[in-house]
């Protein structure tokens, strides 16, 4: 999509404005039944499309010169308000923006608005957001997933041609799945964390919501810029070029990893799988049969980890330096009243976390959660001597009612557990979708070794064109 | 009244000293001292949303430095970790620091005491960033938070202190080493170096150790030597009526000379501690180690053995290498002289007192003026006026100009005595009445002629000379 618009675009065919002028109209239309976004930015936009009109007149090569773009309301924007999804944060301006945004926007990319999503990214259905729930475009009853609940439904619903989200343990993957999108999370240390929001940080990444796998390269190359700031950035030798002749090799000969028998699939979930398997077979992929760490005991692993490192990561919220600030005659009064602010699900992921670092609970939890994350990561890692990558479902179900789930945290485990793994191993992974005409969409998720965005691509791309000729 | 003499403390220190870094330890901003408050800030040190720490190496390095100045192991790989605690000074909510593997480990420093030398243990160095600093004014609290985000090393000593001399002598020569090494300005007063104290107290002969109580931040060692003194007697005193110690933290009170008490330690605090997920393990090798040893300036013991075996006093040594900037210029006079007691004599008598960090006087200069005094051809007095007269002039240049130079032709001299004689016909009968020291007289006169810069022996030689 990103190819052809930027090919529209240099042939004089439409201009940034217009495009831009098109996704804004787009979430006036849309915005009230999807609530994809929590602040939209049409001045703002409208006068970076003009900037980048210039540009591309003057020649500018680049293929997200002048494309749409949405980010997740945790991605810091300089001087454009970052809220979480969390009335901790109203008010609260960054004073510089995220590294990964800096790349796009250098490479042309126009935002058009920050989107909606779980508060603070703890959650996985759209649900937990202080600016209301996010709905499915595809039908408003339904969940859009989460956490990156706004910058999937955005790209699933033509509001934005692509958006940035992030995941920690399927935040970008699940929205994807239910959104019918493409949801790439990348390696562990591929893009810079310097202005995302600090969620856990040892399993956060900023990750790509996109309509094609081609896109979502296109995305990665600009967001993936070396940056002094983040010190866990793993120094990057491939280019976009590596990427796209990867996705033109194809899979053949390649090995993929499938498991048989997983449990609790949805009867499309199932169906889907065995197409995508076909898919990749038609392709002249290998199929082999792999084994992977136990869902439960991945979900359990992340979720202590996830809990313990937010635990930390979110002390900062107090109230003093910026976001709301509260009165009270002491400290501790002032930092409660400013920490009742949180929603319910961040305070009983706080003070699960807590416990599981504190002297009464760190030996049952936060430290057989790292044993039991170090053998998952070595579990996972050992498929890859019978596998080149990895093919999953993303999510056992397709999206869920809105606010049918019970509110006991079960759901959010049968969600997540699949994509668990990925994100304690830091492995790059990906969802893509498999719709069908009247019925929601399904993702297939493919995992790849570590920096094995090629693989990722490959595998993807071969999925994606297998499952457009449906 | 308690006998503290059957009573034995168990002391150890620990030390915070801020690191001579130009910048922070996790962003950009400046590390100095005394800016208005709040300018030295930036989204990292504030805990921002959004922030991650940038480890400046530089701190590592300085904490190397110190972990090779007490004997210290350091470690190959090493890591960070968060202290969870709330505290209004304290932006994330954490303080990065090191827990369970501290950049250096099991070092020592051996100190001098009246009981003769004593070897103090390290247990550990670790890294870590200082907390903002909290401005109480009547009933508001204000925050600067300049220091946050200055890099910290914190010195842990084994408990192997039984005195409070002994605890003085430790935390002296700690700081006189980190000065040295270039680790810290170690300046107590402006809190770049702050001392907590750990004391418990038990019968002599005992081998279990008592409960402790820890004294926090005393700002300086006779400080640290009071309230040793103090609490060790107080704790005694509730030993012997049979009483118990509770675990507690105390302040000194500078005014009364007492420990107060600050807050019960009911239960040990639970920090949380997490390893800090947003900086990799840090990698150390046997290379940079051995440049970093190379790059250590020579430490004040090494330098006044050396100035001892120059024929230096060990008083007068002690009191020239107590400053990296006098240490060196001493040594660079001691390679240019013949006469280092002169020289030291004039430095610490004359060029002290001006009172600056760095004296003014070239060590070339300083040197020359040893020697002249050495070969005679200057007096001790005329010395001492040329340091302050010197300046960038050259000192033989300056001592001729100044007539200076002592007079040493002997035709002048018998002169000069011949004068003496002829206007001291009283000495002269009192000589030849057999009154010897009357001889001293006209030396003096002589002396007085000369502007004292007759030599004197031959003065009496001449004078001698002419009443044979």
């Amino acid at each position: 999509m990103i190819t052809k618009t930027a090919e529209a675009l240099r042939r004089g065919e439409t201009t940034a404005r217009a495009l831009t002028e098109a996704a804004l109209a787009r979430i006036r239309e849309r915005g009230e039944e999807t609530n994809a976004f929590i602040t939209v930015l049409d001045e703002y936009a409208l006068s970076a499309a003009d900037r980048v009109d210039e540009r591309i007149k003057a020649g500018d090569a680049s293929l997200l010169c002048g494309i749409p773009a949405a980010l997740k309301d945790n991605i810091l924007t300089e001087g454009i308000p970052t809220t979480a999804a969390s009335l901790m944060l109203s008010g609260f301006s960054a004073p510089f923006s995220a590294a990964a945004w800096e790349g796009i926007s250098a490479a042309g990319g126009v935002l058009v608005g920050k989107t909606n999503l779980d508060e603070f990214a703890m959650g996985s259905f759209g649900e937990t957001s202080a600016f209301g729930p996010v709905r499915n475009p595809l039908s408003p009853s339904h969940s859009a997933g989460g956490s990156s609940s706004g910058s999937a439904a955005a790209v699933a619903d033509g509001q934005a041609m692509f958006a940035l989200g992030s995941d920690t343990g399927g935040s970008v993957r699940v929205p994807a799945a239910f959104c019918g999108v493409v949801g790439l999370k990348p390696t562990y240390g591929r893009i810079s964390r310097r202005g995302l929001i600090a969620f856990a940080s040892s399993l956060d990444t900023v990750g790509i919501l996109t309509r094609t796998v081609r896109d979502a390269a296109i995305v990665l190359d600009a967001a993936a810029v070396p940056d002094a700031g983040d010190m866990t950035m793993i120094p990057r030798e491939d280019t976009l070029l590596d990427w796209l002749s990867a996705m033109e090799r194809g899979v053949r000969d390649i090995r993929v990893g499938v498991v048989r028998n997983l449990p609790l699939l949805a009867p499309e979930v199932k169906e889907a799988y065995e197409r995508s398997i076909s898919v990749m077979e038609a392709h002249g992929a290998k199929i082999t049969e792999v084994t992977i760490p136990a869902p439960d005991d991945a979900y359990t692993a992340y979720y202590i980890i996830a809990a313990s490192e937010a635990s930390s990561n979110l002390a900062r919220y107090d109230g003093i330096r910026y976001g709301t600030s509260e009165n009270g005659s002491t400290y501790t009064e002032g930092i409660l009243a400013a920490r009742r602010r949180f929603g319910a699900e961040i305070k009983r992921r706080l003070l699960a976390g807590t416990f599981a670092l504190s002297f009464d609970g760190r030996a049952d939890y936060y430290e057989k959660a790292c044993r039991l994350r170090r053998e998952i990561t070595s579990d996972l890692n050992a498929q890859f001597a019978r596998a080149d990558v990895l093919l999953l479902p993303t999510v056992p179900h397709t999206a869920t009612r809105l606010f049918e789930t019970v509110d006991d945290g079960l759901p959010y485990q049968t969600a997540d557990c699949l994509c668990t793994a990925a994100s304690l191993a830091g492995l790059p992974a990906v969802s893509v979708p498999l719709r069908r005409a009247g019925e929601m969409p399904v993702g297939i998720e493919i995992i790849a070794p570590f920096m094995r965005e090629d693989l990722l691509f490959a595998a993807a791309r071969a999925l994606e064109e297998g499952v457009s000729d449906d | 009244m308690t006998d503290l003499t059957k009573y034995e403390m168990i002391v150890g220190l620990e030390v915070h000293a801020e690191l001579l870094t130009v910048t922070k330890i996790f962003c950009s901003c400046s590390a100095s001292y005394g800016a208005a408050a709040n300018t030295q800030i930036c989204p990292i040190c504030m805990g921002l949303p959004g922030t991650m720490p940038r480890l400046n190496k530089n701190a590592v390095w300085l904490g190397i430095r110190a972990g090779l100045v007490t004997d210290s192991l350091i470690a190959r790989r090493t890591h960070f970790d968060r202290k969870n605690y709330f505290y209004p000074d304290l932006p994330k909510g954490y303080q990065i620091t090191q827990y369970d593997e501290p950049l250096c480990r099991g070092g020592f420093i051996t100190v001098d005491t009246e009981s003769g030398e004593r070897r103090i243990g390290i247990n550990r160095i670790h890294l870590e960033e200082d907390a903002g600093k909290l401005l109480h004014e009547g009933t508001v609290t204000k925050v600067d938070y300049n220091r946050a985000g200055v890099p910290l090393i914190e010195i842990v000593s084994e408990p192997d202190i039984r005195s409070a001399d002994e605890a003085k002598a430790y935390l002296s020569t700690l700081r006189e080493r980190l000065v040295f090494a270039g680790v810290s300005d170690c300046k107590m007063n402006e809190g770049s170096m702050r001392c907590d104290v750990n004391l418990s107290v038990r019968r002599l002969g005992d081998s279990a150790y008592g409960t402790r109580t820890e004294i926090k931040n005393v700002n300086s060692i006779a400080f640290v030597g009071k309230a040793i003194a103090y609490e060790f007697k107080r704790q005694a005193e509730i030993l012997e009526v049979g009483g118990k110690i509770v675990p507690e933290t105390r302040r000194y009170d500078e005014a009364s000379g007492e420990t107060v008490l600050m807050r019960k330690k009911e239960s040990a605090a639970d920090y949380r501690y997490l390893r800090e997920p947003d900086i990799p393990d840090i990698m150390i090798t046997e290379g940079e180690i051995e440049a970093i040893r190379g790059e250590i300036p020579p430490m004040p013991d090494v330098l006044r053995a050396q100035f001892v075996a120059h024929g230096i006093k060990p008083d007068a040594a002690y009191r020239l290498a107590e400053t990296p900037a006098v240490a060196a210029y001493f040594s660079a006079v001691l390679k240019k002289t013949e006469n280092p007691t002169v020289a030291a004599n004039l430095l610490i008598g004359e060029i002290f007192p001006e009172g600056d960090s760095a004296p003014r006087l070239p060590a070339a200069a300083l040197a020359r003026i040893a020697d002249l005094v050495g070969k005679k051809k200057i007096t001790a007095a005329s010395a001492r006026r040329l340091t302050h007269l010197c300046g960038e002039d050259d000192p033989d240049t300056v001592a001729e100009r100044e007539r200076m130079l002592v007079i040493t032709d002997e035709a002048t001299i018998e002169a000069l005595a011949k004068e003496a004689i002829h206007r001291n016909p009283d000495v002269i009968a009192e000589i030849r009445a057999g009154k010897e020291k009357a001889k001293e007289v006209l030396v003096g006169a002589v002396m007085k002629q000369s502007r004292g810069r007759a030599d004197a022996a031959a003065v009496r030689r001449a004078i001698d000379a002419l009443m044979l």
